[in-house]
């Protein structure tokens, strides 16, 4: 995929104020991609959204790399409605490390950091409600990790819930 | 079911020694829930104190299931997320795989696609018109929107031979030809269309019951719109004039004629009002697209085998709903990496709570109607 620099005022605002923290700046394909420590994500993110204009949160996504040491990546996808623009920011997590919750700045933040804490067992610092979202409050496991096998369930809790055997 | 908390503290300290206060369970099988949504009320007798909607009746896992099929197997999958706007579901799905394999799309597929998803928008709205409408206590205009609907559904059975989940699209273009009389057809439900709108009107916008229900009620202003992430018509009706199809235009619709309607309070009427002025838009932009359908190829230069390089793409569309994304990671493999839908129906349904506190109990289920959720995109 072609990856080139990103350059104009607002990579190079982010870069000076930023510095080493954040990691690439770059056009992935065309499309606007920032990766930052996750110890300065939350600053980063504030900054987009209050001096920059990124006033819609788009989605808040992870994907997860068990080889690697940092096994998370968060996505926070950001788009301004006044400049029609839209930039991606990806932070690396290791298991768990707590991830920084934008509920304060964005309240789509709420439903959307549940369901990345349910599907991946990621935990959001300051969320004022984390709880699942899709699947049962009980069940065991987060089925978006790797790990997690396509046919795999919580039995216990499908026999004692349905009373089936098995969901399969 | 774990301890629910609605009301912010200092709501719930005036309340809770109001012998008034109750909370009730609606749904998960209740007619106007459009599925199986269960939202617990929290009331002070007819007034909405706060909500907690409790979804994923209908999780079926997809982004799983694409991790585990390959990007072709994949593609049916997404039709049963939104079923009742499965063409838009498939479009977005396809051109997220287009721009990971950089592949350009034959003008005459990209028109087709547009024709097919614009009728998919009418059906959809059509489905909310009738059963929103139902919700609210109005008969009649669920029997005349399925007549309507009817006919597209009619459109897609002869274009690809199923009703539903068509599974329209192919990545890199389209697997069929349109069929002989598919202009005529496609013109005839416009002109069609545009009569039965007015007939609609006459039911329900100057209706006294169907005014008061809706005017005033689950008001969502545009700051609020754009916290809560809400986009779609239901933005449009609090005055932002913005929709994907204008703003970042795809598959061609920089070619079309088209307005964006608006309306200026957000609530329901608007929101009704805008979803109307819409499918007179979408008959519009079917008939540009007919008139001006390109001859040519239907299929861009797309191998048998779909192996996009390493590499990930965010490709969103306006759906019915509002904007669905597409997130898809692929690490050179036949399999995607991770699928992220970025379901518009969820996302809006997060701010029920919202539009819902303050107002009374009746119009709770005016709320999710107007909304215009599916379950299935919501649970996924």
């Amino acid at each position: 995929m072609p990856c080139e620099p990103w350059e104009g005022d607002l990579p190079a605002a982010l870069q000076d104020r930023f510095g080493e923290r954040l990691g690439r700046v770059v056009l992935l394909g065309g499309q606007k991609l920032l990766v930052a420590d996750i110890a300065a994500a939350l600053e980063v993110l504030s900054c987009l959204k209050q001096e920059h204009g990124f006033d819609y949160l788009v989605d808040v996504t992870a994907v997860h790399w068990p080889d690697k040491a940092e096994q998370f990546e968060i996505v926070w996808t950001l788009y301004s409605y006044s400049a029609n623009e839209r930039v991606r920011l990806k932070a690396a997590l290791a298991e768990g490390q707590l991830a920084p919750s934008v509920t304060a700045l964005y309240s789509s933040a709420n439903w959307l950091e549940r369901e990345v804490y349910d599907m991946f067992g990621i935990e959001f610092k300051d969320h004022p409600d984390l709880r699942r979202i899709l699947m049962p409050d009980e069940w065991e496991g987060f089925p978006l990790r790797k790990e997690y096998g396509i046919v795999q369930q919580d039995s216990d809790w499908v026999r004692e819930n349905l009373k089936i055997e098995s969901a399969q | 079911m774990a301890e629910t908390t609605l009301a912010p503290p200092e709501v719930q300290a005036e309340t809770l020694l109001d012998s008034n206060e109750l909370v009730l369970n609606m749904g998960p099988q209740h007619p106007s829930t459009h599925g199986v949504l269960r939202v617990i009320l929290k009331l002070d007798g007819e007034t909405v104190l706060g909500t907690d909607c409790v979804i994923g009746y209908l999780h079926r896992g997809v982004e799983k299931i694409a991790e585990n099929r390959t990007f072709q197997q994949f593609a049916p999958y997404v039709d049963r997320m939104d079923y009742v706007a499965a063409v838009s579901n498939g479009l977005g799905y396809c051109m997220a795989v287009e721009k990971l394999l950089d592949v350009e799309i034959p003008p005459r597929a990209q028109a087709v696609r547009v024709i097919l998803t614009e009728l998919n928008r009418l059906a959809s709205h059509l489905l909310w018109l009738g059963t929103h409408a139902l919700d609210i206590g109005a008969i009649t205009p669920v029997f005349l929107c399925f007549r309507e609907r009817e006919e597209v559904l009619k459109i897609f059975e002869n274009y690809c031979g199923a009703r539903l989940t068509t599974h329209a699209f192919r990545i890199g273009g389209l697997q069929y030809e349109t069929y002989d009389t598919f202009e005529k057809e496609c013109l005839e439900f416009c002109d069609l269309m545009e009569q039965k709108l007015k007939e609609y009107h006459d039911l329900l916008t100057g209706n006294r019951i169907w005014v008061r229900r809706t005017k005033g009620v689950g008001i969502l202003n545009a700051a609020d719109c754009k916290d809560y992430g809400v986009t779609g018509p239901l933005i449009r009706a609090a005055g932002v004039e913005w929709d994907l199809r204008k703003a970042q235009p795809y598959c061609g619709y920089e070619n079309y004629d088209f307005d964006i309607p608006t309306a200026e309070t957000g609530d329901t009427f608007d929101r009704y009002m805008v979803r109307m002025e819409e499918m007179v838009q979408s008959c519009r932009i079917i008939r540009q697209a007919v008139d001006a359908l390109p001859e040519g190829p239907i299929k861009g230069k797309v191998g048998k085998v779909i192996k996009p390089p390493p590499g990930e793409a965010y490709v969103s569309i306006e759906a019915p709903k509002g904007e669905l994304g597409y997130y898809v990671v692929s690490d050179g493999s036949l399999n995607p990496y991770r699928v992220r839908v970025r379901p518009p129906s969820f996302v809006n349904l997060g701010a029920l709570d919202k539009m819902c506190r303050g107002s009374l109990v009746a119009d709770v289920v005016a709320i999710i109607g107007t909304i215009d959720i599916v379950l299935g995109e919501v649970d996924r």
